[in-house]
């Protein structure tokens, strides 16, 4: 069976907003690696654009949903096209989520930037190369409709959790260590955080790619190791102990540090 | 006209009876032929009690055909041959002890087109439960006319009116004349092919809402080229194509995932 519309003008309707999600979601991956750029650079210009430029997702969000709304009224759609319309609107919401940590990353290293450079900092670009492969293979999966690709993305979030959960670890020391590390030690943590957020948001795509192509929401449990809930530091304690301890304990594996306003504070 | 029931010994078998999961009416490996046309091929389906199931298809694809059966309505059409098994609570409607004209009390229609007799809007609705020797007083009979009316939502715009003659109503008001005229009976099953496609979107929207206040006392069967309105009003849907049952499923599925790709090509409008 051909895969064609007999009213054309709705498949072109289709695939339009389907090439909004795609343009939307490279603007976000650009943002993201600029935001982590600008970190590893203290390139303040750099983090400034990022800033600016967080209002274009925005506006692709907005039309995206004003789009998808038209569809939902004048074409009615069912099955693969209601999908379509309403994994768009979703990726849609996703990607902006995307943009604004993107956005409060950038935000966060123009205070970095003022103070002196703190070692745990090299954990960021580390984090942002991970974070950003794998939006681009979820975007890809998304292009491709693939699913496989789609699932593959999805389990690679628990790298990302282990990795934040080790910074983690590590930032709290060198707070411990000295008091100074402590302004830009939790601007770093806070910018970790972002990106784990990121990646959560990729996997929601990857289980909103599943739905379109399948019809089916993904079953399994997301792999999720963020075992920061549970990390604790003291002098002598050993913190790994704290954590697996915790984890060994059953108790639930989520949360953390919320994003907020302090993005200036130095 | 012939009609032939040879009932495989399976169906015979896997018959349910009356009333358990709440199977209304059972098709069986249903075939119908056009003289040496085949409309059906083979249809096995069951229809729940006190629920909607949508028939959805393209046109010819056999799903009137199939509402026809149900009631016998094709024993009328020359050459016309169905087989396989049709049960009505676990019985045979084509069985011996059948007769043709109390299954269709038992299973209603309602047409495409209002058809209202040429008659007042009062014996519009006396007409069945008079013939059927239903009502044996007047009081009876006004009691019939004022709740089968109430029951298809007419009855606030007729009541000062029901000497009127049934033609004279718009054509979304004799399309429910036509459903309290199918309820005047009693009926347990009613069948309605392609009731709003001649109706405005309120008329419509009154027989949907009608239809899902019906869905209370009756089970009802409708064939519909309208997927929102199949959507709407049903509980499941079955898709025909080329005088086979394609899929059957909840409405639900079947419109946001269906699993037959020939489904998924008809209600979203992709050549198939």
């Amino acid at each position: 069976m051909s895969n064609e519309h007999i009213v054309r003008s709705f498949a072109h309707e289709l695939e339009r907003l389907s090439n909004l999600i795609t343009q939307m979601g490279g603007v976000a991956e650009a943002q993201v690696d600029a935001a982590v750029k600008a970190v590893a650079r203290r390139d303040v210009a750099l983090a400034a654009q990022v800033m600016q430029a967080d209002l274009r997702i925005d506006a692709y969000e907005r039309d995206i949903d004003a789009e998808a709304v038209r569809l939902l009224a004048l074409r009615q759609p069912l099955a693969q096209d209601l999908r379509e319309i309403v994994s768009a609107l979703k990726i849609a919401s996703d990607l902006e989520r995307i943009g604004d940590y993107a956005s409060n990353i950038a935000k966060r290293s123009l205070a970095l930037a003022q103070v002196p450079v703190v070692r745990p900092a090299v954990a960021i670009p580390r984090m942002g190369r991970l974070v950003e492969s794998i939006m681009k293979d979820v975007l890809d999966a998304y292009i491709e409709r693939d699913v496989q690709r789609a699932i593959a993305a999805w389990e690679r979030d628990e790298e990302l959790d282990d990795l934040y959960t080790s910074l983690f670890r590590e930032v709290l020391t060198y707070m411990m260590e000295d008091p100074r590390n402590i302004t830009p030690c939790t601007h770093l943590l806070f910018m970790a955080k972002n990106l784990e957020r990121i990646g959560d948001h990729a996997t929601n795509i990857a289980e909103t790619i599943h739905y379109l192509v399948v019809g089916t929401t993904l079953r399994a449990a997301r792999p999720k190791n963020d075992g920061s809930s549970f990390a604790v530091v003291e002098p002598g304690g050993s913190v790994m102990d704290a954590v697996t301890e915790a984890v060994e304990r059953g108790l639930p594996r989520d949360g953390g540090p919320d994003n907020d306003g302090a993005g200036h504070a130095a | 006209m012939s009609v032939q029931t040879h009932i495989p010994a399976t169906a015979m078998a896997s018959r349910p009876a009356a009333g358990i999961h709440g199977t209304k009416m059972v098709a069986r490996d249903v075939k119908v032929f056009y003289g040496a046309k085949q409309a059906l091929k083979g249809i096995n389906l069951e229809i729940q009690e006190n629920r909607v199931m949508a028939l959805i298809g393209p046109s010819g694809c056999g799903k009137s055909t199939f509402l026809r059966c149900l009631n016998r309505m094709n024993d009328t059409i020359e050459n016309c041959r169905v087989e396989g098994l049709i049960a009505l609570d676990g019985e045979d409607v084509y069985g011996k002890n059948i007769d043709a004209v109390q299954l269709r009390a038992r299973v209603g229609m309602v047409f495409q087109k209002p058809n209202p007799f040429p008659k007042s809007i009062y014996d519009n609705i006396a007409y069945g439960p008079r013939i059927h020797g239903i009502a044996s007083h007047r009081d009876e009979m006004d009691e019939i006319v004022q709740t089968s009316l109430q029951r298809a939502g007419l009855w606030n715009e007729v009541k000062d009116r029901l000497r009127e003659p049934g033609t004279g109503l718009s054509g979304g008001q004799q399309q429910r004349l036509c459903i309290a005229r199918a309820i005047a009976v009693s009926p347990e099953v009613i069948l309605m092919d392609e009731p709003c496609s001649a109706l405005d979107p309120i008329a419509t929207a009154h027989i949907e809402e009608l239809i899902d206040e019906l869905r209370e006392n009756y089970t009802i069967v409708i064939v519909t080229h309208n997927m929102q309105q199949a959507a709407r009003v049903s509980q499941k849907t079955a898709f025909f194509h080329l005088g086979d049952m394609v899929e059957c499923d909840d409405t639900e599925e079947i419109f946001t995932n269906p699993r037959d790709e020939r489904t998924q090509g008809y209600i979203t409008g992709r050549y198939g």
